[in-house]
């Protein structure tokens, strides 16, 4: 319980800092009444764009003004389309959520199984396929695997639409996408988990009981080899993103990694603000998530360190 | 006694193959266990005991093959070996949490026995069994014990977990490699007991793994000796201490430090080579974000001695209880909380920095582990001409080689071990090594943390004899930290029992040995397992538990909650080191048990 409660306010804490942070950068990052009106935009056109969004108020009291509305849920309007930056943002998700969330179920999916194997097969032709498949998939970089994927599976063999989500199967190249870097790390992690606890000394005493070698591995190798692999998944969600935002561009796919591409561009300063504190707090949950689970799967963890001496 | 032999080994063989080579771990040994009995399986580190156990329950891993014939209950045992293992054959190893999956309860684990080898029990049944099994091994509470994770279990606790989970199955034999070693004596005495009378009551058969020939002369019936992946000899107990047969037999029985205080109590001087006046070392503990700070680990708290020149102050205790903390604040390495060391007089803590150093030089130390001591990627002579160079004396480098040489040459390694570095030397020339580089600056007080407890019977033994000639040579001081109290009764003229960061009793050692005063001394005394088979019979006091946190300290006497004598005056009043009969000082209300 105390533990929980630890976890959560710290996790709240980074959350005010994210906050704080992501009003720093996008408030001293140049001036949006350039970017939208244009580098000849008279001083008053200027200043009333300013007057109009708040922006000649000095910064302290801006910085009161944008904490109090995100607490009551106002993320403040685009500047482009005049409506509220939510909607058009919580417009974007759905598809960002699907490609993702596929793009993660493959990555554990495959990644973890061959990792396992891998390990219990250490030094066979199985274990060298997949340590040669994580470091392909680990080193190409993305943009280079869609531009293949495109190529072969559209362009050549006219499988697969080359962009957009209109169809159902265009989602199957970008989540692959997606998908390869972090299968190639979260194999070889696993792989590395799991060989490291299959060297500890109470393999030796769960076999010298009596219990067979595949429980053995099932119920003890494997739930301890899961604790350090699930700090690498809680890595693996920020890279999520980061791959969202080259797929998506390279799909044509309608998610908020495009959108926040063209906000940025055009300094649509609510939007991108929106999408940053989106994709905060959901990392800062999601690491939340692992640190709790990995109290739930480590008792050492669950009490604050003691040493010894 | 003429019963069939439970288990049968027959020429077996173990050979691993390494990058450097084969191993011949085990060459050839017959050995039979009788239904019942206690085989103590004694030799020295890599003489193929623990090599010989797991050949038998086939868990030698995947670069090892044997040969020879092993039967249990006369059947040949090859292929279904996993089929006996926690059923007929149980084992438990030296290191009791690492048998242990960290991440699962101790009842999970043992239902998981349980439901392999008992399955007619349903889970109520064998939650029953589970806690009656932690019962019979002594554990109290064992309700509470079934929820506990491994971590949160003592070491001594622990082992008795691992010997419940390996008698789950109802085995009728039990391989114990080294089961006592990682533990304290009061808790060896109190699992080796538990073992000898799950034997006397069910008929187990145990091959009690050792290399201390004090336990094989307490509780094992027959003796097999290895050396070398051989069984040299092989006899029942009594017979093998009376008319040992074999050479190396004798050679460990004559290495054996005898309990018996054989040195001329020392006489005081005015002013001794360095007194050490109310040490305390108190460590923070480390805290979580949220957390209220926790109390202060007070790992040495108020401890006073004098040692004389020439003289050997030995220091012992359960482990945790400040003895190595105590070393490392002698020699400078860390910090003290409070309390003054004046060394020839000279209180280190008033002295100019000039003068601090000139002084800490005659104050050396010696760590337990050489491997420590000693940096691998250096040659022995680097290391010993180490010291000279920061302290700048020695003189020029042909000088300094030479004094190197000398040193080396005084503790008994001559010009072949200059060039060597570290991983060329057996275990007991890298001690001799990190003694040279300890001795290279003369010093007159050494402080050795327990200089031979990772060293073999025999060799120890050589090491103990240096020891004895250097002291008498230089006329070194020593301050000896062991938890051996066989070997401090050998070495010391004067005995610190130090439990919880405090010393209880302070005596000459024959006047401890003979006539010890506090409860506590008598209590580790007599934990002592003693290398005759004829003692057997004595009434010993068998110390309840294990040593409380230092964090924990209740007011009052610390002894008080193990203590079988204490009083009301005991839980309210600390008592405090005073001089009682023989010489001694003694920290109790009720000093040798009156009252
Ligand atoms: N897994 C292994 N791989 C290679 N060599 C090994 C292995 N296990 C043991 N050996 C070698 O086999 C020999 C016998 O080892 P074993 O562990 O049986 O000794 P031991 O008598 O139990 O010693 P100790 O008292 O130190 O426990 C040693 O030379 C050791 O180095
Ligand atoms: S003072 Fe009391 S509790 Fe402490 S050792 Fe003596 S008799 Fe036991
Ligand atoms: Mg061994």
């Amino acid at each position: 319980m105390d533990f929980i409660l630890r976890k959560s306010l710290r996790a709240l804490l980074t959350l005010c800092i994210v906050v704080t942070l992501t009003f720093v950068v996008l408030r001293t990052s140049g001036d949006p009444a350039i970017v939208i009106l244009g580098t000849d935009a008279t001083p008053e056109m200027i200043a009333r764009f300013h007057a109009d969004w708040g922006l000649d108020q000095p910064l302290p009291l801006q910085y009161v003004h944008y904490v109090g509305h995100i607490v009551t849920g106002d993320f403040g309007t685009s500047f482009l389309d005049g409506r509220p930056a939510l909607t058009v943002v919580a417009e974007r998700l759905p598809n960002t959520l699907r490609l993702a969330g596929l793009g993660f179920l493959l990555t554990l999916g495959l990644g973890i199984p061959a990792g396992v194997l891998a390990a219990l097969n250490r030094g066979r032709l199985l274990d060298r396929l997949v340590v040669t498949g994580a470091v392909l998939g680990h080193s190409v970089p993305s943009f280079f695997l869609a531009i293949l994927l495109i190529l072969l599976l559209a362009v050549r063999w006219h499988l697969l639409p080359s962009g957009g989500a209109n169809a159902p199967e265009a989602i199957i190249m970008p989540a692959l996408t997606i998908a390869a870097g972090g299968m190639g790390s979260i194999a070889r992690f696993t792989r590395a988990a799991m060989l490291d606890a299959l060297r500890q000394p109470y393999v030796r005493g769960v076999l010298a009981r009596g219990v067979s070698w595949p429980n053995a591995v099932r119920a003890h190798v494997m739930p301890n080899a899961a604790i350090p692999t699930l700090t690498m998944i809680g890595f693996l969600l920020g890279s999520l993103v980061a791959g969202a935002v080259i797929t998506e561009t390279v799909f044509a796919w309608p998610g908020i990694g495009r959108l926040i591409i063209t906000s940025v561009a055009r300094r649509d300063l609510a939007v991108v603000q929106c999408i940053v504190l989106l994709v905060a707090t959901t990392m800062v949950l999601a690491n939340l998530t692992v640190d709790l689970l990995y109290g739930w799967l480590d008792p050492r963890m669950r009490a604050p360190a003691q040493e010894d001496r | 006694m003429t019963a069939a032999p439970l288990l049968s080994l027959q020429s077996l063989t173990v050979r691993f193959q390494t990058p450097d080579g084969v191993v011949d771990a085990v060459a050839g040994i017959d050995l039979d266990i009788r239904p019942g009995e206690i085989l103590g399986l004694v030799g020295e580190s890599g003489s193929g005991k623990s090599a010989s156990c797991l050949a038998v329950m086939g868990l030698l891993g995947p670069y090892a093959s044997t040969t020879g014939s092993i039967r249990f209950a006369g059947q040949p045992i090859a292929g279904d070996i996993a089929t006996l293992r926690g059923r007929s054959i149980g084992m438990i190893f030296q290191e009791p949490r690492a048998s242990l999956d960290p991440v699962r309860t101790i009842g999970s684990q043992l239902r998981e026995v349980l439901h392999l080898h008992r399955p007619e029990l349903d889970a109520q049944a064998a939650e029953a069994e589970a806690a009656s099994l932690l019962r019979r091994v002594g554990l109290p509470e064992p309700a509470r014990q079934l929820r506990a994770y491994p971590h949160e279990i003592s070491g001594g606790m622990a082992q008795r977990v691992a010997i419940a989970l390996a008698l789950a199955g109802n085995p009728r034999l039990l391989l114990a490699d080294e089961p006592t070693t990682a533990l304290d004596v009061t808790v060896q005495a109190q699992v080796l007991d538990l073992l000898s009378r799950l034997r006397d009551e069910t008929g187990l058969a145990i091959v009690l793994v050792t290399h201390d020939l004090g336990i094989v002369a307490q509780y094992a019936d027959r003796v097999a000796v290895m050396r070398h992946g051989k069984v040299v000899e092989q006899a029942p107990v009594h017979t093998l201490f009376a008319r040992p047969s074999h050479d190396y037999t004798r050679q460990l029985l004559a290495a054996l430090p005898r309990s018996e205080a054989d040195r001329p109590a020392p006489k005081p001087v005015a002013t001794p080579l360095l007194r050490v006046t109310g040490l305390a070392r108190h460590f923070a503990q480390p805290r979580g974000w949220f957390q209220p700070a926790a109390p202060k680990l007070r790992a040495v708290d108020g401890v006073s001695f004098d040692i004389d020149a020439g003289e050997t102050l030995a220091v012992v205790g359960e482990s945790g209880c400040g003895k190595s903390t105590i070393a490392l604040m002698l020699a400078g390495l860390i910090g003290m909380t409070a309390g003054h060391i004046a060394f020839a007089g000279r209180d280190l803590g008033s002295t100019s920095p000039a003068e601090r150093r000139a002084l800490r030089r005659q104050l050396q130390i010696v760590l337990q582990d050489p491997g420590e001591a000693l940096d691998p990627r250096l040659s022995v002579a680097t290391q010993v001409e180490e010291p000279l160079l920061i302290h700048r004396t020695g003189g020029d480098r042909a000088q300094r080689r030479e004094t190197v040489r000398a040193t080396l040459a005084a503790v008994g390694l001559d010009d072949w071990a200059l060039d060597r570095r570290p991983h060329e030397l057996s275990g007991g020339q890298r001690q001799r090594a990190a003694l040279a580089r300890a001795l290279v600056l003369e010093p007159s007080l050494l402080v050795l943390d327990e200089p031979t407890s990772a060293l073999d019977v025999s060799i120890q033994a050589q090491v103990i004899d240096l020891l004895t000639r250097l002291q008498r040579a230089r006329n070194l001081a020593y301050l000896f930290i062991s938890h051996d109290l066989r070997l401090v009764s050998r070495v010391a003229d004067r005995v610190a029992v130090v439990y919880l960061g405090r010393i209880v009793e302070l005596a000459p050692t024959a006047t401890l040995f003979a006539n010890p005063q506090h409860p506590y001394t008598r209590a580790l005394l007599s934990a002592v397992p003693e290398p005759d088979p004829d003692r057997r019979g004595r009434t010993r006091i068998l110390l309840q538990g294990e040593p409380p946190s230092p964090t924990a300290l209740a007011t009052g006497c610390r002894f008080r909650a193990r203590c079988a004598l204490a009083q009301r005056v005991c839980a309210s009043d600390d008592p405090s080191l005073l001089p009682a009969e023989g010489g001694a000082q003694v920290a109790c209300h009720f000093p040798g048990g009156a009252g």
